[in-house]
Order: structure tokens, then sequence, then C-alpha cells
């Protein structure tokens, strides 16, 4: 506003060419959302450097070659790539306000990712089951911890989908819930970033 | 502080996680990616669990893979790309790589070395005797 | 039904504690009753706690840090007294098991709940209006990060009442802070205070550097913000990159001691080191999250009161950048002696020497800043003339630790207790206190008085080399840190020195106290009517004094550097033609409802009473979600309001 009115001014005018003054909001939003996002990576990073350490500190007690059922974690992978796949495409829908294919494309996103939690869940309890909780050695805490917080944030994740769902439910595609959509999908997808470290690092190698 | 139209008028300045403003054919980006994310999961599979790759090479087979992965998702559901409407989330990205890097290689260098030095269990026993 | 609550929780049976319980519950309540007598509530309520305003924030997080610095410098009194006395067989007033939580606390309060909030207070307040902004880029969340922070604060003096405190040290490390050697409540007060106020301090890092990235005012690129503000930028960046390493540690360290976990436990493949390793990579940056803000009021006190340009603006904007990158690649200096081995204790050792050049940029940078300049001696400019000196004296200890054989004899020593305050009292206490005299009258309108203010300075500055350098001398003599009580009866003279020392500071702190209480009673003969007492560079003094809700009811059009200067250069600033209404973002009560319940899970994870945890934990996450769900009110201010605010505040201007 005041950067129109002073265009009028030469040296307000170059001013303005060298920077244009405040972003608009769903860019500080957004920007905001994703070094909160980068903190959380580094968040993971430590527990990653954690699990690297100790992976080999099994206390006399199983390793991850014997614990990884790999096809098990296989069914996990897709269930949260599609899942951030249909994320896109919701949030590609709510942006055009095709509001249908929006709530279709946020059930398959919450569908998935909700499958990716129980069968996460059931390997968590199959393994406690088996004598190998987290309170067994040094790998496991870290095992449990590193794949925990993981799923700790899918379930925050689809906590917060519902919570999208039901405000553009309620008061139709406004600017500052789409701009919460849009931060939700920058979620999404770090979280499956993130599983594709946990996959290859943990799991794969693990398991050879 | 008044809302704005979803459409930036600022100096060409793209939100991390939006696609161009212009730009067609956005299913068909989510669609590649989907592919080329499977495909690449699919290989760390068969490196990890077949003799495909030379066996001292599959860690870095493996991570070569991973990074990857990141990279589509990257690219084709986050829409990071190297332009100059997307160079203030590139830096920011950039930076927090270099504090990963350097935490976790420290962290393992360090570590690998206290390793390295301890005493074994052995020697320590006989000086408590 | 309480979980591990009873009535022995309070120590009834111990004087001390028990005198220290009953003054700190007094003065709470006291405070409080006078609040409600004199009715304050509402005001309180409608214009601080419930503020969204960067100012009032900021305020409010300065104003925490003097009363837990009083807090601080209680336990330092205390343990001085106790090392003065208890020489040769005397074992002095303080019990092992209660001196050890002094010292824990001493550090964990003047670290997260001083010399943090002091910084992160000064930056709220100052950055949004020197980089012509309206406030923060979320202003809701910068009221949540005060609230958390104060929530830790207020965790960590329950503990003296209610309970323990932990007895290991400021960092608390294992084996000694897992469950097996400490049983008790005090270290999982440390670890849920320092969670809870880590998770405030970690959404601030992320605001502030939203905020400089994102809301400039036109004109104002990088190389025209302040110095300040670059100081800002890379302090919040040290932040967001370091703070999630302290969640993580903290999280791991709770794990094994509410879940049976082995991350750092001695059985169970645990490593200790591991955590050191951890703590440590988050606690080098951390002090130069401390630091880096401390440069950056220096930076703008010297270059005002020169009544010069900062001289090397753009290698001082280098040197930020660059110890900003360098903190995170010395962290293992702080454990030289815990068997690395030679090879990686000379990569850390030469990078914490090369850390030092920038910082040594900067001294040269405010040296020839000072020289040949018109040097007004006012409060401020002594804190930073006390900074140069006594911070390079304090870096050359550092760079001396930095040589791994040096740090061998002198790791925890006392020695090495003399290094950190010189640099932390010497770098972030004195920056902070600058900051506080230079920003005082943009803040409340009229200035502090300049006699108290340099009584004030000139008792911290000698009371701190009276306490310290006895420590340099004594660590060189072979006294280690952190004892109750000690043999070597020659040890003793020093300590007492050092006991007299920290009594000059408490003139120094009392002359503060003294300072804000005559300032206040005689306001009215300290007015700012200009908005700009200094004479200053940047945009801030360019406002009322305090400045309006929304800082500026036209965001400047920035033309160079010292963007201010050049206004007043460029001739006689009048009031606008036009003006357009102003959206300011309305009250919010969030931040304090969710800091409500954080301490209400925070206290019950400390006791064991799962239930309340769990109700508090979702009350809190329903209050999100309950303002989450509201759309967020705007208040406009109309442009008549505009008008006639600017004509108040430019009408001394007009000639």
């Amino acid at each position: 506003m005041s950067a129109q009115a002073a265009a009028l001014d030469p040296g307000a005018q170059a001013a303005v060419h060298v920077h244009s003054g405040p972003a608009p909001v769903r860019i500080v939003v957004a920007y905001g959302f994703w070094i909160f996002l980068l903190s959380d990576i580094i968040l993971f990073s430590a527990l990653f450097a954690s699990y690297a350490v100790l992976h080999g500190h099994t206390a006399g007690g199983p390793s991850g070659r014997e614990l990884f059922e790999l096809r098990h974690v296989g069914v996990e992978t897709l269930s949260l790539l599609f899942s951030s796949y249909t994320c896109g495409l919701a949030l590609y829908a709510a942006e055009r306000r095709q509001l249908r294919a929006f709530y279709v494309c946020a059930a398959l996103t919450f569908a998935l990712g909700a499958t990716f939690l129980a069968l996460e869940l059931q390997e968590f309890a199959g393994l406690i089951a088996r004598g190998a909780g987290p309170s067994r050695s040094a790998f496991l805490s870290a095992f449990f911890s590193l794949v925990g917080l993981h799923g700790a944030h899918v379930t925050t994740g689809l906590l917060w989908l519902t919570f999208l769902v039901a405000q553009i439910a309620h008061r139709g595609p406004r600017d500052f819930v789409l701009r919460r959509l849009l931060c939700f999908s920058l979620f999404w997808h770090a979280l499956d970033i993130i599983w594709v470290a946990l996959l290859s690092l943990v799991y794969l190698m693990g398991a050879r | 502080m008044t809302e704005h139209s979803p459409q930036p008028a600022h100096g060409a300045e793209r939100p991390p996680g939006a696609a161009e403003a212009d730009r067609p054919g956005s299913i068909l980006l989510y669609t590649t990616g989907l592919v080329f994310a499977l495909l690449l999961t699919g290989a760390s599979f068969l490196v990890s669990q077949t003799h495909l790759l030379w066996g001292p090479g599959v860690p870095a087979g493996l991570a070569v893979l991973a990074i990857a992965q990141m990279g589509v998702h990257l690219v084709f559901f986050l829409h990071i790309s190297t332009g100059p409407d997307n160079t203030n989330n590139v830096v920011a990205l950039a930076f927090g790589l270099l504090i990963v890097t350097l935490i976790v290689s420290g962290t393992l260098w360090i570590m690998a070395h206290l390793d390295a030095n301890m005493v074994p269990v052995s020697a320590i026993m006989e000086m408590t005797r | 039904m309480f979980g591990k609550l009873t009535w022995q929780a309070i120590p009834f049976d111990q004087p001390i504690p028990m005198a220290a319980s009953l003054f700190v519950t007094v003065g709470i309540f006291s405070v409080l009753g006078l609040v409600t007598w004199k009715g304050w509530w509402p005001y309180l309520w409608r214009e601080w706690l419930t503020s969204v305003d960067h100012k009032r924030i900021g305020v409010m997080y300065v104003v925490l840090a003097l009363v837990l610095l009083l807090r601080g410098f209680i336990d330092a009194i205390m343990m001085r007294s106790q090392q003065a006395v208890a020489a040769g067989g005397a074992q002095g007033y303080l019990p092992p098991e209660h001196y050890d939580q002094i010292f824990s606390a001493h550090g964990t309060i003047m670290i997260f709940f001083m010399a943090m909030p002091l910084m992160i207070g000064l930056m709220n307040f100052v950055v949004p209006l020197q980089i012509g902004a309206r406030d923060v880029a979320f202003p809701v969340l910068n009221a949540i990060s005060l609230w958390l922070t104060a929530t830790g604060a207020l965790l960590v003096n329950v503990s003296l009442v209610v309970g323990n405190f932990a007895r290991t040290g400021w960092l608390a490390y294992p084996p000694l802070s897992e469950l097996r050697f400490s049983p008790d409540v005090g270290v999982d007060y440390y670890l849920w205070a320092l969670q809870i106020s880590g998770v405030g301090t970690l959404l601030a890092g992320i605001n502030m550097v939203t905020t400089i990235l994102k809301l400039r005012a036109p004109g104002m690129s990088y190389m025209r913000m302040p110095v300040f503000c670059w100081t800002a930028l890379c302090s919040n960046m040290l932040i967001i990159a370091a703070f999630p390493i302290l969640t993580a540690t903290f999280g791991m360290l709770l794990l094994d001691r509410y879940a049976g976990m082995h991350f750092f436990t001695n059985g169970g493949g645990g490593n200790m080191m591991l955590y050191i390793n951890l703590i440590w990579a988050w606690g080098h940056p951390e002090v130069y999250i401390l630091i880096l803000p401390a440069f950056g009021v220096f930076s703008e006190v010297i270059a005002t009161f020169s009544g010069k340009p900062l001289f090397g603006y753009r290698s001082m904007v280098g040197a930020t950048l660059a110890i900003c990158v360098l903190s995170f690649t010395v962290w293992l200096h702080h454990f030289f002696t815990m068997g690395a081995g030679a090879d990686v204790n000379a990569f850390f050792g030469i990078m914490s020497m090369i850390i030092a050049v920038p910082t040594g940029v900067k001294v040269f940078n405010w040296l020839f800043t000072l020289y040949r300049g018109r040097i007004r001696y006012e409060p401020p400019v002594l804190w930073a003339i006390g900074f140069m000196v006594t911070f390079v004296i304090g870096g050359l200890t550092g760079v001396l630790l930095a040589v791994p054989p040096a740090d061998f004899v002198l790791h925890n020593s006392v020695f090495l207790v003399a290094h950190f305050h010189n640099v932390i009292i010497g770098g972030v206490v004195f920056g902070g206190l600058a900051g506080v005299n230079y920003w005082f009258p943009k803040a409340f309108g009229f200035t502090l008085d300049r006699r108290l203010g340099a009584l004030s300075f000139w008792c911290w500055l000698v009371g701190f080399y009276v306490a310290f350098m006895p420590l340099y001398a004594l660590g060189l003599l072979g006294m280690t840190r952190r004892l109750q009580h000690y043999a070597v009866r020659a040890w003793q003279p020093y300590l007492i020195v050092a006991e007299v020392g920290a009594l000059i500071i408490l003139c120094g702190i009392l002359a503060i106290i003294a300072q804000l209480v005559v300032s206040i009673r005689t306001r009215e003969q300290r007015r700012d009517l200009s908005g700009d007492p200094w004479n200053g560079r940047t945009l801030e003094w360019s406002t009322a004094s305090p400045p309006p809700a929304y800082n500026f009811a036209v965001l400047p059009t920035v033309t160079s550097l010292d963007a201010f200067w050049t206004m007043k250069e460029s001739g006689v600033r009048a009031p606008a033609e036009h003006y357009e209404p102003i959206e300011v973002p309305a009250n919010s009560a969030n931040g304090f409802i969710t800091a409500f319940f954080a301490v209400i899970t925070g206290f019950s994870l400390i006791w064991h009473i799962w239930w309340l945890a769990i109700l508090g934990l979702v009350c809190a996450a329903l209050t999100l979600m309950a303002f989450g769900w509201i759309e967020r009110h705007e208040i406009e201010v109309s442009a008549e309001e505009l008008a006639a605010a600017e004509r108040a505040h430019l009408r001394p201007e007009v000639s």
C-alpha cells in the first residue's frame, strides 16, 4: 500500500526495486513452517546419530536381522508413499476449490496414514511380546524411539488433517485454512522423506 | 496485518511446497514423482535383499537410492526448484542439511574414536582387583 | 492418586530450604495480593498477559530475566559464602546434597532463565522496529513462546518448595542423572522445565528468523539491515539448528528415567559419552546464541554514542555469519579429556582457535568506530567499554583452554569457571544491561537515571574482577570446580576475596534496582518527547516513545544503511499526506492458558501423577485447537487516529 504511494517518488521507486517490502501472508506462514520442519529434521538427525552409535549395542539381546520383517515394512512404505501422493492431490484440489475431490483425497490420505500407523503398532506390539521391547537393550531403545517418534508425528498429522477437514467443511476453503493445508502438506511430505531415511538406514541396512 | 490474495505480487517469491502458479499438469507431476519413488523404493529393497549389487557396496548403494528418493519427494511433491523464486527455501534447506551433516558425521567420528580408546572390560576388571 | 507426591516433599526439616521457600512463597503471594487489592488484574490481563504485541512481550521477557537474575545471584552468594568458610576440616553451612542443588540451580537459571530471556526479550522488542515492520511474523506464537519459558522458570522455582532440584550440575550428565543414581524428582524437575521452555525457545527462533527474512520494510535489503538485526538473525538461526538436539537428548534421558530405556545407562548397552557429545553439540552453539545479540547491542550502542557509522559493516556481517557456522564445529572442546584421542582433539582445538578470529574482527571494528568519534559517556557506552576489555580477557583464556594439552590441566577446574563467567558476564550480562539502558526510553518514554546506571556499571565491573580473577589463579593452583569443601587451606584467602567480589556485584544489582525505582519516581523530569533521546541512527528511533501498537503509521521506505540517520540528514520529517487504516492483531489468551496447562502437565509428570499429566496435556492440546478453530480477530486503527498520533509525535520536529 505505502509502496504504491511511494512509487511516485523516484528514490522510493529505487528502494522498492532493491527490496519490495514485507512478503504476503501465505509466503510468511509457509516459510515459517518450512524452517520449523528443518528444525524437526535436525531433531530426527540427533536420534539417527544415536541409533547409528547404539545399533550394535544389543546387550546380548536380539539384533535387527532377527527382528525386522521386510514384507511388513514394505507395506508400511507403500502406504505412506501413496498417502503422500493423495495428500498432494488433496492440496491441488482444495486450491482449485474442487471440494468433492478434496474430501476424497483427504480421506484416502487419512486411511493410508492410519494403515501405516496400525501396521507400525502391530510391529511394536509383536516385538514387545517377544521380549524385544525398548528396555531390553540400547539398540532397541534407539530403534523404538526413532521409529516411534516418526509414528508420533504421523499420529499428530492425522489429528491435524481431521481438524483441517472439519474446518473446511465448516467454513469452506478460506485463505487462512488453505494456508494451513499447505503447511500440512509440507509436514506430510517431510514425514515421508524421513521414512525413506528410516527405511534405508534402519530396516534395510539392519536386516542384512 | 491485512490479508493478501494467494497469488503473490511480491518480487517473484514462491512459498515452499506451493506449485508454480501458472503450471498446468500438476497431477502429472505428482504421478511422475510417485512412479519414480516406487521404482527407487523397489530398487532399495532389491539392493538390500539380493546380490544384485556387490556386497561391500550395498550401504553406499542404499544411501544413494535414499538420497534419490528424497530428491524425488523434494522436486515432485514439494516443488523445490533452483529457480530465483525459490532461493530462500533452498538456502534454508541447505543450511539445515549442513547442520545435519556436521552433527551426524561429528558424532560418528567422535564416538568411534571414544570407542576405540575405551579400555577393554577385562582390563577394567583387572584394575578393580 | 498423587503419584510420588506427599507432604514430605516440603522441606519442613531443613532450615535453609524452608526459609528460602517461605521467602519465595510469601514474596509471590504478596505480589499477587497487592495486585488484587489494587484492582490491577483487568489491566494486567488486557495489556500484558494476553498481549501479542512484540514490544510488550519483549518487556516481559526482560522482566522475567531480571527477576531470575536475583534468584540465580542468591545461589551465587550462597556458594561463595560456603566456599569462603569450608577450608581445612570445616564443613561450612551447606551440606553437600544441598550445595549440589545450589550450583545446579544457579547454572540452569542463569543460562536458561536469565541470559536467554534477556537476549530474546531485547531482540523481540527491537528487531521489528529496526526492520520497519509492524510486529513479528507470528504474534500469537510469540506469546506462547514467552509463557512456555515462564512455565519452565516457574517449575524450577517450585522445586525449591516442593521436592528438590537436580544435584547433577547444569547439564545433568549420566550416569549420575539416571534413575539409579538420582532416584528423586530433582532431575525430573530439571528435564521437564527445560523441555517445556525449550519448545518456547525453538518457536521464538522460528518466529524471529521468518520476521527478519520476510518482513523487512521496502528498500531494506540485507546489506541495509542494522547489525543488531544480523546478529539477531544468526542467533535465531542457531536456535533453530541447536535446540532440537537439546530436545532429543533430554527426551532420551527422560525415556531412560521413565520408560526404563538404555540410551545412557550403565547397563543394557547404554553409552554415556553419547549424551555428553550430543548435549555439547547443543551447548556450544547455545553460548553463541547468547553472545551474538550482545555483540549486536554493542555495535548499535558504540555507533550511536560515537556519532559515527559503524566501522566495517561488511566485515561485521561476514564475521557474524562465520561465527554462526563455525559454532557447530567446535563442541568437542568441552570434553577434550574424555578420551577421543589426539586426532579428534587436534581438529576441534584448531577450530576453537579459528572461531576467535571473527570475534577479533568485531573488536577491531568497534575500536575503529570509537576512534575519532565524539564519544558521549552514557551508561550504555560504559557497559560497552567494560565489555570490550573484559570479554577480550575472557576470550583469551578461552583460546588458552582450546589448546588440548592446556585443557588437560585446566578442565573442570575453577579456571574454567572463571573463563565462562568472564565471557558470559562480560559479554552477555554487560550486553543485556547496555541494551536495557539504551532501549528503556524507547519502551517506556523516559530515560533511566544516569548516575545510578554508572554506579551499577562500576560495581559490576569491579565486582566481577574481584570475584573471578582469584579463580583463575586457583584453577592454575589445582582447585576443582563444584567443591562443597576442600582440604587445601592455602586456597581460602583467594575464596574470601572472591566472596568480597560477589558482594560488590550485589551492590551493582542493588544499584540497578535503585536505578529503576528512582527513574520511575522521577520519570516526568526525564520524559522523552522526541522519541530519539540518543540521536540514534536506526529506525526504532523514528517512532514515538513508547511506539504505538502498530509501530509505523506508514511503513518506512529505506534507501540506505542507518535509515533513520539518512532521514534526519535529508531534512524535516513531516506527517504523510495520506494514511490507510491498519489492522492490528487482537489480544489472545492462547499463550497464557496453554502455559497454565503446561505447568500442570510438567508438575504431574515430575511427581508421576499420570492421570493429571494426561489431563493437562489434553487440555493444552484442546486449548491450541480451540484457538486454532476461531478465526483470529483484528482491530482496525482508522486513518484519522493514525494522522492524529503522527502529528502529536512529529510536532516538536516541524519548525
